[in-house]
């Protein structure tokens, strides 16, 4: 360990600032696009998923227009 | 020899590799950054010039090497998709782009954030920054590019065309240190000597990389895997997946 105590650490010799700038920026950014990845596979499924329900209504309807 | 490969231009099969290849980069990636940010943060000496500030080398060099390396296999997936006609490698350029342009922004912001405590301004109109901005436009060039066509097959074709004449701009960032008078510090890892950076900084570096290199990777499969499901999404194998999941 290069810091004495946690207050060191986080004052990073003065540069603090900076540092956890970059670093919680590049957290953010990392976060931001592995999330929305995430949830466009969601969406994608969803739209599937109601197209399929569309689809079986329609089929249902048709049936029983013809009974 | 290579007909193994042929399979794999199926949608379903691409499918299938990116579900075996994604936990792997998975463990890899986590593993790596949280051993690779504790150990250049906390661990790591500071530097006798730059003192800790030097810190945010741990994640601005892994960014903007990964921003380049990214593009080239962008590029080499265009070249596929153009000159074979393969599907799956034009949905891959697009799976590509988005998390090549965050780690490219990555490298700009802490480039940005370095800059100023060390040269004393946030941005320089310097060989180095600008064509790495360059890089960042190629990448959202190559992303509106394709969204600005409503037929998915000139899209790939035009986004992939701009994706290879945008690997001019690779060595120009590389060289631009050398070519031009500059700011910006020479390279920290050379090819062939590692005498510019001590093994007690490199190695933490070293992990940063693959850490960035295996985010890539996992962001990319999970985006080619959506890529796939989108266009597919009438095909009955999306339908069984949906049902088996």
């Amino acid at each position: 360990m290069q810091f004495d105590s946690f207050s060191d650490f986080i004052a990073m010799g003065g540069y603090g600032f900076y540092v956890w700038l970059s670093f919680g920026t590049c957290a953010a950014i990392l976060l931001g696009i592995l999330i929305s990845s995430l949830n466009d596979k969601k969406r994608i499924f969803k739209a599937v998923a109601d197209q399929l329900i569309r689809e079986e209504r329609i089929k249902k309807a048709k049936q029983e227009q013809n009974s | 020899m290579w007909k193994w490969l042929h399979p794999y231009a199926k949608a379903e099969r691409a499918y299938q590799l990116c579900n075996t290849l994604l936990p792997y980069f998975t463990v890899v990636c986590v593993a790596t950054m949280i051993i690779g940010w504790i150990w250049g943060l906390a661990y790591a000496p500071a530097d006798y010039q730059q003192k800790d500030s030097y810190r945010i080398i741990f994640i601005h060099v892994p960014s903007a090497i990964l921003s380049m390396g990214a593009y080239s296999s962008m590029a080499i997936a265009a070249i596929v998709a153009l000159v074979w006609q393969i599907r799956n490698a034009e949905l891959a350029v697009i799976a590509i782009a988005p998390v090549g342009a965050c780690i490219t922004a990555i490298a700009l912001i802490t480039g940005a954030a370095w800059g100023k405590p060390m040269w004393g301004a946030w941005w320089v109109w310097d060989a180095r920054l600008t064509s790495e901005l360059i890089l960042l436009f190629l990448y959202l060039g190559v992303l509106s590019l394709y969204h600005a066509f409503e037929d998915k097959k000139a899209a790939g074709r035009a986004a992939s065309i701009l994706a290879i004449v945008g690997v001019i701009n690779l060595p120009i960032i590389h060289y631009s240190v050398e070519w031009w008078n500059t700011l910006h510090q020479g390279a920290t890892i050379t090819k062939l000597d590692t005498k510019a950076i001590d093994p007690s900084m490199f190695w933490p570096l070293m992990v940063n990389i693959v850490a960035f290199a295996a985010f890539v990777g996992v962001v990319t499969l999970i985006r080619l895997k959506n890529e796939i499901l989108q266009r597919e999404k009438h095909r009955p194998w999306v339908r069984q997946l949906l049902t088996q999941e």
